[in-house]
């Protein structure tokens, strides 16, 4: 089995970094493709982007928030332990050519996803702009990794609580107004977000990329669960994507079918917690 | 053949035909009168022994029937299930010229089961290993047919299946109450223990390419079967709200993933009080069945030709009406209605007529002007066909493939690139169990004829 995880650590509130071992998917990854992941037999099969890639261990990085069950799942596994299964590398990789300047913007978790086309574009001979965001200073990450790959970083908190306050559309405004020659611009992060940095950017006409999370079954083509509306036509984010041109993106309908299983997903982490509770009581 | 009753099996996924009892199918299997050239065998894609094998379940050897089938069929108990047996051998069976034909089918699903009842399987003859290596991409019938094949005829194989389950669309697709899931399994041990080996989770195209399974890895021949993808949809307004399926992902969803037995199981299948389902297909017919046990009050087939051009096979449509599903014939949707949250809340559809054949041969569906009219329903699950799934095909220089995305083959299942082999829905678009078999089967044996040709095409 090559799916242990190899390492696993804390790196913010509620997000932990694996590396896991997936020696195949290490030497074939580039930036913007994502695995597919189920951690056991019961469990869900999601998409999560392939931060980053360790060829000679064999192994790859992935960044998870505990957001629903799925998510807190994972992060309840520890090193040693071994997911049901990994697939990838899937989807198209990230478009990076010698743009000239691009600035990355990365919210939330999304600063993850964002970290290795920040790479990949300093690789081309670009010059780098970053922007990273988090709601507050405990939940910001790969604050280093970004500098180190960024010409320039801009980091904004919601609350105020780590330098300055505000959301991720605020310093890419200004660099806007400051005139600057933006070539393109990547955004990942929540859908609010990215599509607030679609609506800044369209006017100005600057390139702008974003990866979209749509509910994703298989990952691979068969499904058609992760449809999205692009330049009004129906197109599947797990083989068409999951990148696309923001100004062209149907965020209304991503976020309405993102929503569709709300309610199950709160049913789902309530048994969740409830066992994890009972399993502690258990214990003491 | 027996089956559960219709009222108690709509609520249940039990599988529905029981099965001939030993007597029965000894009654059946007098039918059969031994014709001297036994055209039911030119009706079969994998050229099973139909009057041998009955012959076998006079003399009441049932398990020698078995094997008899297994020398042409490696998935018998999967065939005598789902195989559309009634357009095949059984159509050709001279008895059917002025009455009812043998069941063919059924007989065989008979003599798989006693086998697999009685756990007796025999070792089938193997030829010496041949130092020759295959691999084959998906894990569908197409592929198992030609693993059984490749295996005994001294080949080394290798079955690649991108998801994490075997069985390519008889695991995804066909619901348990058709399948039970737990034949697929031991058909698929059956290989294992001819030396067949299996990688689950590995996307041929994508973890690795076929370039680098020929060049690198060192297999002499890959046969690709990774059956139909990327769904069709309508695009009709509104065919993007929430609780609009395709049939693909609302069976992955149930089969697959388990999504009936959510929250024991994590993924969630939602469907409401009333459903519609697009399209009278097999897959269609599996949709709407498959929603039926789910619970809702009410589930609509709507179809925009007739009863007589229905491409499902005829059992399924029987069992589906009897169960209580309500065809609209003669029905095309022209769009969706949605509530403020983006849930589909109903449809509207407009009248058909029929016209002159088209070029599928069935007559062309027109619309009735003035027609239209809205019905409730809050899930939908759109069953109107499927394209080539597009990984291998944008992965693999040289591979020549039809403007849908079809790979192109030729009569042995050779690609336009040497050593590389297709069959089953990737060649031919949606279709059936056995005629993907028929094409594995003739690529194992044009594979096999030109591994072991001394003039090997790829050295």
């Amino acid at each position: 089995m090559a799916n242990r995880i190899l390492d696993k650590t804390a790196i913010a509130d509620d997000i932990c970094r694996f590396i896991i071992e997936a020696p195949k998917i290490a030497k074939k990854r580039k930036a913007g493709n994502f695995v597919i992941v189920r951690a056991n037999e019961y469990a869900e099969r999601i998409p999560l982007t392939i931060v980053d890639s360790d060829i000679e261990r064999g192994s790859i990085t992935l960044i998870v928030q505990s957001v629903g069950k799925s998510t807190r799942l994972l992060n309840s596994f520890c090193a040693g332990d071994e997911l049901a299964d990994v697939i990838g590398p899937l989807g198209h990789p990230t478009l990076i050519e010698s743009f000239g300047t691009v600035v990355c913007v990365g919210g939330g978790v999304g600063t993850a996803e964002i970290l290795p086309i920040a790479r990949a574009s300093r690789a081309s001979d670009n010059q780098v702009i970053s922007i990273i965001g988090a709601r507050t200073k405990n939940r910001l990450i790969l604050e280093d990794e970004m500098r180190e790959t960024s010409d320039e970083l801009h980091i904004v908190t919601d609350d105020g609580s780590y330098e300055r306050q505000g959301l991720v559309v605020d310093p890419l405004s200004d660099l806007i107004v400051q005139g600057i020659d933006i070539d393109v611009v990547y955004a990942i992060g929540p859908m609010p977000m990215m599509r607030a940095v679609a609506e800044l950017t369209e006017p100005y006409n600057i390139k702008t990329l974003v990866s979209l999370n749509p509910v994703m079954i298989d990952g691979t083509g068969m499904c058609g669960g992760c449809r999205v509306v692009i330049d009004g036509k129906t197109r599947f984010a797990c083989v068409d994507g999951p990148e696309f041109d923001a100004h062209q993106v149907d965020f209304d309908t991503l976020i309405r079918r993102n929503r569709a299983y709300a309610q199950e997903e709160k049913v789902s982490l309530e048994r969740f917690e409830n066992e994890q509770v009972a399993r502690f009581e258990g214990l003491v | 053949m027996p089956c559960q009753l219709p009222e108690a099996r709509r609520r249940n996924f039990c599988e529905v035909a029981i099965g001939f009892t030993e007597e029965q199918a000894l009654l059946e299997a007098q039918r059969c009168i031994s014709c001297k050239t036994p055209i039911c065998i030119t009706g079969c894609p994998v050229e099973v022994n139909i009057p041998h094998f009955i012959l076998s379940i006079l003399k009441r050897d049932y398990v020698g029937a078995a094997n008899i089938i297994r020398d042409k069929n490696s998935l018998p108990a999967i065939c005598g299930r789902v195989c559309q047996q009634e357009d095949q051998c059984e159509a050709r069976c001279v008895n059917a010229i002025k009455g009812t034909s043998v069941g063919i089918g059924r007989l065989e699903r008979f003599v798989a089961d006693y086998q697999i009842d009685c756990g007796s399987f025999a070792t089938p003859f193997i030829a010496p290993p041949t130092g020759r290596r295959v691999a084959l991409v998906g894990s569908g019938p197409a592929s198992l047919t030609a693993a059984g094949d490749l295996a005994r005829m001294g080949h080394k194989v290798t079955v690649f299946e991108a998801l994490h389950k075997l069985g390519g669309v008889l695991a995804y697709g066909i619901p348990e109450f058709r399948l039970p899931k737990s034949i697929v399994g031991i058909e698929i041990r059956q290989l294992e223990n001819i030396g067949v080996e299996f990688v689950t989770s590995c996307v041929i195209g994508k973890t690795e390419t076929v370039d680098e399974l020929l060049d690198e890895e060192g297999y002499d021949a890959v046969f690709l079967a990774t059956g139909a993808g990327l769904p069709y949809f309508l695009n009709l307004p509104g065919e993007n709200l929430a609780g609009i399926y395709s049939a693909n992902e609302f069976l992955t969803r149930v089969n697959l993933m388990k999504g009936y037995k959510f929250p024991e199981y994590d993924t969630p299948v939602k469907v409401g009080k009333r459903v519609a389902v697009l399209g009278a297909g097999n897959t269609a017919m599996d949709a709407a069945r498959v929603a039926l046990r789910l619970g809702p009050e009410k589930v609509y087939m709507v179809y925009r030709r007739s009863r007589a051009e229905v491409p499902a096979r005829a059992e399924e449509v029987e069992h589906a009406m009897e169960e209580g599903i309500e065809f609209k014939f003669l029905t095309a949707p022209t769009q969706f209605f949605g509530d403020t949250r983006g849930w589909v809340t109903g449809m509207e559809v407009i009248d058909m007529e029929l016209g002159e054949p088209d070029e599928s041969g069935r007559r062309r569906p027109v619309p009735i002007t003035g027609t239209e009219h809205s019905f409730d329903v809050d899930t939908v699950i759109v069953a109107v066909g499927q394209g080539p799934n597009p990984l291998i095909q944008s992965t693999t220089p040289g591979l020549n493939t039809t403007k849908w995305g079809n790979i192109i083959t030729d009569e042995t299942g050779l690609t336009s690139r040497p050593g590389l082999y297709a069959g089953g829905d990737v060649v031919r678009g949606g279709s059936t169990v056995i005629l993907a078999m028929g094409d594995g089967k003739r690529a194992a044996r044009s594979i096999h004829e030109n591994l072991m040709s001394t003039n090997c095409s790829r050295n």
